[in-house]
């Protein structure tokens, strides 16, 4: 009997999936950690269904209905929605300006000292430090760094853009550099191989693959934005949130109604140019 | 050891030593290669290289054959500079390419070209800038993207293609080709690139008889007008016996022969390619004479 015969009549112990034992734990420890996340979080769905709130919440939208469509409301919320769109498209244009250069600087798949061997000491310490960074910048949500600038600089739009500016920045130089280290590394790798330098690499070896993806999350970023700058209309911001903040208060649900379908259709829109850019690169 | 160094690449120089160096014009210098009892271990129980020393002369001329796994893409990485090796010392033109700083190594890596066995083209790109890839270590950023926008030079690209009759490609998109065709398109990468050594894996692993002789004599042309050295690791042992004239067999990380394939027998090819749980090699020649070797008919892959 040879060898190859051999491993034919093994035992069943071979032929049973080594990663089966890790696959179960992980899901028995995931069940366990759960649980204690939803009794913090006071997790009880129900109260949802009870009479009380059922009819305080029926009330609520009730009074969405109709919206308001006088022309000189519509006037307004149109001049309130270019604001809108203004303050998130300023303040994700610089997000991406801070955003490409860290990226380009922090992904370890560009890295000339990597390749072949482990990243250097030194630059390897400069990307953590390029993480850290994105992870401040990230960390502290919009709505702080906007209540930080509003001191600074005053009511109006341009806290708005410098809070996502900051907060964008961080996001977006996370998932960029997360795209490009998720796409196939043989492009990118051989170039840098034969001595491409680093840009040259990212341009002709990652970007070519990693393009539509990173156009596709800058566009929702686009439209998170366009949603965030609402939540910091609230704090005085400017734009269709302070709108919306006044309407609320004055219990003017039609006013909202309008309003939220003005948001519906900058993110459809936003859907459909994310559709069209990706068709065009695919 | 003379120490060589021509770091910006753009300086040609005769060499002593390059006995075969045609020195070619646009500034390529050849490159000799020289491992000193490499070992790598890619964190497996094995080493994919086990204490291995070799010299390659300047414009040289080598075909690398062996079982899979013996270790082939290893040696020719070490070789290229793109892999460390765990034990041992790589001198590349004089230089042990991992005592060099960071800018110095890319100048030096600049002069090599390592075409890796699956071509490295993004799906997405389009041939002409895949090929104009090869021209990256020497542009400047500005270059690169003026290029990315239009081509700077199609031509060149286009009678790089040419040379392995793909031409007509020139604009199509990368994933609109056959697995032939992005292997040749690998190539003319290489020929793109002013490197002084080409270290070409499994040129071949992709192509029909007829077009693997074309291809590897046009790498093998190329390289002897540029005085270029040319290290290719083959499947193909009839190519590799016809048309190289230094054989080197790898098994297990080890060296097992490397002469001129004059001196190598159908025995040592039975032995290099001997399988024990195959028990066989397909074709091996029973006898250990020369002409046992030369019968391996053309096309016959192990």
């Amino acid at each position: 009997m040879n060898s190859a015969q051999a491993t034919v009549r093994g035992s069943a112990a071979e032929l049973r999936d080594p990663a089966w034992k890790t696959r179960v734990t992980l899901a028995l420890l995931a069940l366990v950690l759960l649980w204690p996340l939803l009794v913090a979080s006071e997790f009880r769905p129900w109260h949802l269904l009870d009479a009380q709130s059922l009819s305080a919440s029926g009330r609520f939208l009730a009074s969405f209905v109709p919206p308001a469509l006088g022309a000189e409301f519509l006037a307004l919320v149109a001049q309130a929605a270019w604001t809108t769109v203004a303050i998130a498209t300023a303040g994700l244009a610089l997000a991406w300006l801070g955003a490409v250069p860290l990226t380009l600087l922090g992904t370890a798949r560009l890295s000339q000292s990597a390749v072949g061997r482990p990243m250097r000491p030194l630059p390897a310490l400069g990307r953590q430090a390029i993480r850290w960074l994105l992870i401040f910048l990230r960390s502290v949500p919009e709505l702080v760094w906007a209540l930080l600038f509003v001191r600074v600089v005053g009511l109006g739009p341009t806290a708005g853009v410098l809070a996502i500016a900051l907060t964008y920045c961080g996001m977006l130089g996370k998932v960029y550099s997360e795209v490009l280290e998720s796409t196939d590394p043989a492009a990118s790798d051989a170039l840098l191989r034969n001595g491409s330098p680093r840009l040259g690499a990212f341009l002709y070896g990652a970007l070519p693959q990693a393009s539509t993806e990173l156009v596709s999350y800058t566009i929702f970023r686009w439209e998170c934005a366009v949603r965030s700058s609402v939540i910091m209309g609230f704090v005085g911001g400017g734009g269709l949130g302070q709108q919306m903040d006044m309407s609320m208060k004055m219990l003017a649900g039609g006013e909202v109604a309008t309003m939220l379908l003005v948001f519906m259709l900058l993110v459809a829109l936003a859907d459909r140019a994310s559709r069209l850019l990706r068709d065009t690169l695919a | 050891m003379p120490a060589f160094s021509s770091r910006s690449g753009a300086v040609a120089a005769a060499r002593p030593d390059g006995a075969q160096a045609v020195t070619a014009g646009a500034g390529i210098a050849p490159i000799p290669l020289r491992l000193e009892r490499v070992s790598v271990s890619l964190g497996g129980p094995r080493c994919a290289l086990c204490d291995v020393s070799l010299e390659i002369r300047a414009g040289e001329q080598v075909a690398l054959i062996g079982p899979s796994g013996a270790g082939k893409t290893t040696a020719l990485s070490v070789l290229a500079a793109a892999l460390r090796p765990s034990e041992g010392r790589v001198l590349i033109d004089g230089d042990d390419p991992w005592r060099l700083s960071v800018p110095a190594l890319r100048a030096l890596r600049a002069r090599l070209f390592l075409a890796p066995q699956v071509p490295p083209l993004p799906p997405r790109q389009r041939v002409v800038t895949s090929v104009l890839a090869g021209r990256l270590p020497r542009w400047s950023l500005a270059q690169a993207v003026r290029s990315l926008l239009a081509p700077s030079d199609a031509a060149a690209a286009r009678d790089a293609l040419a040379r392995f009759s793909l031409q007509d490609k020139l604009w199509s998109r990368v994933d609109r080709l056959s697995g032939g065709e992005r292997q040749r398109v690998s190539l003319a990468r290489a020929l793109m690139s002013q490197a002084g050594v080409f270290l070409i894996d499994e040129p071949l692993s992709a192509l029909d008889p007829t077009l693997s002789l074309h291809t590897l004599e046009v790498l093998s042309q190329t390289a002897h007008e540029r005085g270029a050295t040319l290290v290719c690791s083959l499947h193909q042992v009839d190519l590799a016996l016809e048309r190289f004239p230094r054989v080197i067999g790898l098994r297990d990380g080890n060296v097992v022969f490397d002469r001129p394939p004059s001196r190598i027998t159908g025995e040592d090819i039975a032995r290099l390619y001997f399988n024990r749980d195959a028990g066989t090699v397909p074709g091996a020649p029973p006898s250990s004479d020369i002409e046992a070797a030369g019968a391996i008919r053309p096309g016959r892959c192990f």
